[in-house]
């Protein structure tokens, strides 16, 4: 592998997400690790919405991660990350690949309602059914453990363990994203008839795209969960799935960098916010969304572009990816 | 048979308010073609300014009857200075743009007011009583029933009517039909489309203000009530058919029926049953019981 074939920003970005933890205060690397799992979950969001498929009901698969921890934890003891995640993986996996039949034939105003009507079945499930999903109080996890040595959830090797499953997860996006479904998954917004014209069936571009990030928010839920240690019904309810939506606004769903930009400065203000403003976060969500639609649709990653361009005296605007 | 009795009283008494709540959703969605999620967030505005003036009004040694103009007041109030400026100041600027800018829009605005309430009105529940036991209650089946609860059903009726009989005869709502088939060609003809758009967007916020406070007394208002409503409201129009009055009615009975059978039959499915239909429902009709189909456009 040629090593000036990689781009300098990705190695930029790496060496930060590599050293940083390594000189910042433990409560820090929390919430950057928390910035890692919300990444995972929004990158499935953001190309979603690349497609102009906007869903208000990823939640769905998150708790659905979140929750195989709790009943792994719960009736069999197993807190193995190298045994849960892949699980985590496969029931968002499944319930995408059930979810997603009947996804893939809408578009638009239904299928962001559609989402949220499948979130709120699992948060009315996961709040009524209280003898096994623990109602309200909801499922702890527990410590987990790496080829069964113990790693606390604000340690460095769980950031580590989380990077790594994040430089995977990365490179499956861009993957994704350069095979002929991801091209596909671009056009779609622009014009739909003509992908079909091509000999391609649209549902099936809908419906892989959808198992991905199905998958991505199971993945998610499992690190989540373990992070916080504590999981509870509203990890499936749609305010959730607003807040994915509104990282991937915040950041520009573009392509990878935005949501990465997204999740931090997410889980920085939020930080801050609920220490400040304990109770005016959701305000000052909004008011960052609203300034963000009616000025600066592109997000944070536009913000950085047209900076860099400024500087380079480059007028000719920024581009995405 | 009583069992029978109880479920189809309960279904008419909260299907009444989920029509309520969801009657301007949809008449929103008619006009404007935008799924406004801030209705949620009008509503329990609503719900909380009525709630707060008919409370002032008993503080201030009024006869409790007093209570009933200050509940309409307060939702008249939101909805005719709330409603305008969302629509004049916010949503104007994005009807051209993407279907999820417009409801990220929406969210947002959802999301400032739902915190707005709590920095106002504080995390307390916020209760008055007086409205919903002044009318007194009647027995079925050895149940007590308040009045109040058919009040509710009386008001939802007259509402209904009142807003079909508008749209489908007076020559106002021939202007807002014209406007809903063909934006351009109405601006042509000359009819003031930001104007109608407005009243419309004013008629949704004043439904939803008013559905508000007249729920208020039934329950307690509090925070984080904005966000569970507004899914509700969802569902019923989902299933009714998106912008159809007809479909509002429909869609709440419907709703309404199948969580008061599931209440009382499975209480653990109240919250799951309904979305369930409403999968169902959109898994068969893709546009709702009485939504139009609409055709692709190349």
């Amino acid at each position: 592998m040629n090593l000036s074939a990689i781009p300098r920003d990705l190695l930029v970005v790496s060496a930060l997400l590599i050293l940083v933890p390594l000189i910042v205060p433990n409560w820090i690397l929390f919430v950057m690790t928390k910035s890692l799992f919300m990444f995972i979950c929004v990158s499935g969001v953001a190309f979603m919405l690349r497609g102009g498929l906007l869903t208000f009901g990823h939640a769905l698969f998150y708790a659905t991660g979140a929750y195989t921890v709790g009943f792994m934890v719960k009736w069999f003891g197993v807190q193995e990350l190298l045994i849960v995640l892949p699980l985590g993986a496969l029931t968002g996996f499944i319930m995408a690949a059930l979810v997603g039949l009947v996804m893939a034939r809408y578009r638009e105003v239904f299928f962001a309602m559609l989402n949220l009507a499948f979130s709120m079945i699992l948060f009315g499930a996961l709040l009524k059914f209280y003898r096994v999903t623990g109602g309200t109080d909801g499922l702890p996890t527990g410590t987990p453990t790496l080829l069964g040595i113990e790693i606390e959830s604000d340690s460095l090797s769980y950031y580590y363990f989380s990077l790594v499953i994040v430089a995977i997860v990365a490179y499956v996006i861009h993957r994704f994203m350069a095979s002929p479904n991801g091209f596909y998954l671009r056009a779609l917004h622009d014009n739909e008839i003509r992908i079909e014209y091509s000999g391609v069936s649209v549902r099936q571009v809908i419906y892989r795209t959808y198992i991905l990030a199905g998958t991505l928010g199971g993945v998610s839920g499992v690190l989540a969960a373990f992070t916080i240690g504590h999981i509870v019904p509203e990890d499936a309810f749609w305010i959730q799935s607003g807040e994915f939506v509104f990282v991937a606004l915040l950041g520009g769903f573009g392509g990878l960098a935005g949501p990465l930009m997204g999740s931090f400065a997410f889980e920085f203000m939020q930080t801050y916010a609920s220490k400040y403003f304990p109770l005016a976060w959701q305000m000052m969500m909004g008011i960052v969304m609203l300034l963000i639609i009616l000025f600066q649709p592109g997000g944070l990653w536009s913000i950085y572009h047209q900076i860099l361009d400024y500087f380079k005296g480059d007028k000719r605007g920024s581009d995405d990816v | 048979m009583s069992l029978i009795t109880i479920i189809v009283f309960d279904a008419l008494s909260y299907g009444a308010t989920l029509f309520l709540l969801s009657i301007g959703l949809t008449v929103v969605f008619g006009v404007l073609r935008i799924l406004n999620i801030s209705h949620g967030g009008i509503y329990a505005l609503g719900a909380y300014m009525g709630t707060w003036l008919a409370l002032l009004v008993l503080g201030e040694k009024f006869s409790p009857w007093m209570t009933y103009p200050a509940l309409l007041l307060g939702a008249l109030f939101i909805g005719i200075t709330v409603g305008p400026i969302i629509e004049r100041v916010f949503l104007r600027r994005i009807y051209n743009a993407d279907m999820h800018i417009q409801l990220l829009l929406t969210f947002s605005i959802l999301l400032i007011l739902d915190d707005a309430m709590k920095l106002i009105w504080g995390m307390e529940p916020l209760f008055v009583s007086e409205p919903y036991s002044l009318l007194g209650s009647f027995s079925v089946v050895g149940i007590l029933y308040p009045w109040y609860d058919f009040v509710l059903v009386g008001v939802s009726i007259i509402f209904g009517s009142l807003l079909i009989w508008v749209v489908r005869g007076t020559s106002y709502g021939k202007l807002v039909v014209s406007v809903i088939n063909d934006r351009e060609v109405s601006t042509a003809i000359g009819i003031n489309v930001n104007l109608i758009y407005t009243v419309a967007f004013t008629a949704g916020a004043l439904a939803a203000a008013l559905g508000g406070a007249l729920i208020a007394p039934k329950i307690a208002v509090v925070p984080q009530f904005a966000l569970e409503v507004v899914v509700l409201a969802f569902a019923v129009i989902a299933i009714g058919g998106m912008g159809s009055l007809e479909g509002a009615a429909l869609g709440a009975m419907i709703v309404s029926f199948a969580r008061a059978i599931a209440i009382h039959l499975a209480p653990e499915f109240d919250l799951v049953a309904i979305y369930l239909i409403m999968i169902l429902v959109l898994a068969f009709r893709p546009q709702g019981l009485f939504g139009e189909i609409v055709v692709r456009k190349i």
